[in-house]
């Protein structure tokens, strides 16, 4: 039984070592986290507002501050100020607690993301994370799927329609799309050993993850756009469907809250997707004893990253429109979770075979490899079969209403002469010397 | 925050070399003590108000209280692995479904107090005395060992522990569970599926029906008479400048809130004739030098037809080639 859980390596619960934390080091971590997520959104916004002004061919905003950097803090003031409603139809406990379930439950994800290795702080040596335990991500997806209570409640207590049928829609969303998420991330679990995050960032040092699990990367990344209503998945908000979903009763501080937890979501799926996927915060190309590797350099490869994650999200944004809700259910549970099954039992199957045989990652990535390559091989020698193709309908009556619609000639069908064509026929039937008007045929 | 910090402080013992979090006495540490007899009477109030809250959306957000709170007591005592399971599975998947179900009720739905079986609610406190007597015997007559921890068990980390028992000594019963749940969704499929004895009627299909029964098959023109009134309840002019009465809102109608087509369509008329749009309501001889305007409120009157645009734009000094006619004329050359 114990080659089963054997994993490559001591089996030890976390990589990263906390023993040295004391009380100041975990506040002064959790304060940076908080400071560090709160400029984040507000850069965030400014952000997206210039990338996707860029992509549409306009300045953006460039008024307040050097290149409009204080624009978002601007806007923030604005709502701070604004009158905050609470409509008469709501059920007033659950309507205030809602924005602050949003925002609390997505501040608690940056706990466990590692920015960096161990670095020395005021003489204490202690790894740059909050904390970390045995099963640090399933405690993201925890804190996710509870943040997500902040939207449903929030719609249900407006005691409105609109903000209603967003708050069902997110339930259903978030149901299906965790799913493909949660099972996209067991195959990094498979090959890590491991659910805690510095453990991952560690299992990382020859490959990041995102190369031999290209299928569940990119199941992730469209899982990560679906849980953060982003467009094209934005459909609890779908503004031309919905005003603006569950958010329509919510004014002033209450919907900065929302707009707050969205933006702080981003950045916490994309954080993950670093973490778990593209080696965290370690630099490619560079050998892992390198000083670039080591104390604070590591954050900045991180925020790359995640920024450029950041990016993928506006650009996703600036060029994809909104998916139809049937066709956005469709998706998930017809092609992303049955593929995010498949994938897991494939790794399984891999992972398996590796440790009870002991064959080399390296020989059996080969010898599938192989078997694929020979069933393409055989694919091709099995011959087409052939589509018959029917003889193309002669053209018959034109008729102007096919099926009820105002329809133009199909190819060889004649057009009737207009009225004046009709006239000249008519006059040059009287008069036989001006030539006869001939018919056009359409589509020659 | 103050999740935050309860976090930390939960996580603290596992960050260490995962000392126990019993002291060496067998006892609870103080810490635990503390988070204990903060969260217990939370729960037991929470448990409380699903039994009498009065709106079913309250009950179930009482029983994600008491999950989640479980779920923190179950982290402090080194079960990590069952403590996030918990909120995952039941508080993000199970309770969303139960919502999910309970929002469609409603936001001022209140339960039916009405008995639908008949001695239904004695028969209920019977039953729960008899569950409260069966409870209260076994739970007094046990007696427990001395606290060993998790410290032991947890020894390569809480996760595999959890792997080795579940797919190691129970993985009997853990498959015929899987097997249960695996037949209980299928049956639910099955017994929930209908055979379709019709052709789906999508998208396409609605759209094909309505215009093969002669619906309008473009959108239908917006209300207001652009350039000169944009409200919601006056209908806009065709191109012969006749009111069309299908622009103005299905409500508005109803509710008899249109405002007067024909009267409008006058207004133009007065205007196209070189007067001013609300002549009508000075008294008659003193501008009265062109053709009488017709009677506001009768559609038959106002004057049907093309309005003569060239007479218009004269009127106004800016004298051009009018191009309508020739334009039009044009385009009927080229088809």
């Amino acid at each position: 039984m114990n080659l089963l859980f054997a994993v490559d390596g001591p089996v030890a619960p976390v990589t990263a070592d906390f023993s040295n934390d004391n009380f100041w080091i975990w506040l002064l971590k959790a304060v940076a986290i908080i400071v560090f997520l709160l400029t984040s959104v507000l850069f965030a916004i400014w952000f997206e507002r210039k990338v996707v002004a860029r992509m549409q061919v306009r300045p953006g905003p460039n008024v307040h501050g050097p290149f409009g950097l204080l624009q978002s803090l601007a806007d923030a003031m604005k709502l701070l100020f604004k009158e905050d409603v609470t409509v008469k139809a709501a059920d007033k406990l659950v309507y205030i607690v809602a924005p602050m379930i949003a925002v609390f439950c997505s501040l608690l994800t940056f706990a466990v993301i590692p920015f960096g290795p161990s670095v020395s702080m005021f003489g204490i040596v202690t790894p740059l994370q909050l904390t970390d335990f045995p099963v640090a991500v399933l405690y993201i997806l925890a804190c996710a799927s509870v943040g997500v209570y902040g939207i449903v409640l929030g719609g249900w207590s407006s005691g409105s329609t609109y903000p209603l049928l967003g708050a069902v829609r997110s339930t259903a969303q978030v149901i299906s799309y965790e799913l493909a998420m949660g099972l996209s991330l067991v195959s990094v679990f498979i090959l890590a050993g491991s659910m805690s995050t510095s453990q991952i960032v560690d299992s990382q040092t020859q490959v990041w993850w995102f190369l031999p699990l290209l299928p569940a990367f990119v199941l992730y990344v469209v899982s990560m756009v679906g849980e953060t209503n982003r467009l094209p998945f934005d459909l609890p908000e779908a503004e031309g469907e919905l005003v603006s979903g569950y958010m329509t009763e919510y004014s002033s501080m209450k919907f900065a809250w929302f707009f707050l937890a969205e933006y702080i979501n981003m950045l916490n799926v994309s954080a993950v997707a670093t973490t778990l996927f593209l080696g965290g915060w370690r630099a490619p190309f560079i050998p892992a004893d390198s000083f670039l590797q080591q104390g604070w350099w590591p954050v900045l490869w991180f925020l790359v990253k995640l920024w450029a994650l950041m990016f993928v999200f506006v650009w996703i944004r600036g060029s994809v429109l909104r998916f139809r809700y049937d066709q956005f259910m469709k998706l998930g549970w017809k092609v992303l979770i049955p593929a995010a099954l498949v994938w897991v039992v494939c790794v399984a199957v891999v992972q398996g075979v590796r440790q009870f045989s002991g064959l080399e990652l390296r020989t059996l990535l080969f010898v599938l490899a192989g078997v694929v390559l020979l069933g393409l091989v055989i694919s091709f020698l099995v011959p087409e079969r052939k589509k018959a193709v029917e003889p193309p309908e002669p053209p018959g009556e034109f008729d102007p209403f096919a099926g009820g619609y105002p329809v133009p000639p199909l190819p060889g069908q004649v057009l009737p002469p207009s009225p004046r064509k009709q006239r000249a026929a008519a006059q040059a039937a009287a008069t036989p010397d001006v030539p006869q008007v001939t018919q056009e045929v359409h589509g020659g | 925050m103050s999740a935050l910090l309860g976090h930390a402080l939960a996580a603290a013992p596992l960050a260490a070399p995962l000392p126990a979090s019993l002291t060496t006495d067998g006892m609870a540490t103080t810490a635990e003590a503390v988070l204990f007899w903060v969260l217990a009477p939370i729960m037991v109030l929470a448990a409380l108000s699903l039994l009498f809250a009065r709106k079913a959306v309250h009950a179930a957000l009482a029983v994600v209280l008491v999950m989640i709170s479980l779920a923190f007591l179950y982290v402090a005592q080194d079960a990590v692995f069952l403590g996030v399971v918990q909120v995952v599975v039941y508080t993000g998947a199970v309770m969303m479904l139960f919502l999910f179900v309970l929002m469609l009720v409603g936001v001022d739905a209140s339960d039916s107090l009405v008995e639908t079986i008949r001695g239904q609610r004695w028969i209920g406190v019977l039953a729960g005395l008899g569950l409260g007597v069966v409870l209260a015997g076994v739970v007094g007559r046990a007696t427990y060992g001395p606290a060993r921890g998790l410290a032991e068990a947890n020894e390569a980390s809480n996760p595999v522990a959890i792997a080795h028992v579940v797919f190691g000594e129970y993985v009997l019963a853990f498959e015929v569970v899987g097997a249960l749940l695996v037949t209980a969704a299928l049956g639910a499929l099955v017994y929930t599926h209908r055979t379709r004895l019709t052709p789906r009627v999508g998208q396409k299909e609605r759209a094909d029906a309505r215009v093969a029964a002669g619906a309008h098959p473009v959108s239908l023109p917006a209300p207001g008479v652009y350039a000169r009134h944009n409200a919601m309840d006056v209908p806009a002019l065709d191109p012969q400048g006749r009111p069309i009465e299908d622009s103005v809102p299905r409500v508005l109608r109803v509710r008899g809130q249109e405002a007067d087509a024909a009267e409008f369509a006058a207004r133009i008329e007065r205007v196209l004739s070189g007067r001013a749009a609300d002549d009508r309501l000075v008294p008659g001889p003193s501008t009265g030098d062109g053709p009488t305007p017709p009677p506001a409120a009768d559609p038959d009157g106002a004057r049907v037809g093309v309005p003569d645009v060239d007479a218009a734009v004269s009127d106004t000094g800016q004298d051009g080639p009018s191009t309508g006619p020739r334009g039009v004329a044009g385009q009927e050359d080229r088809a």
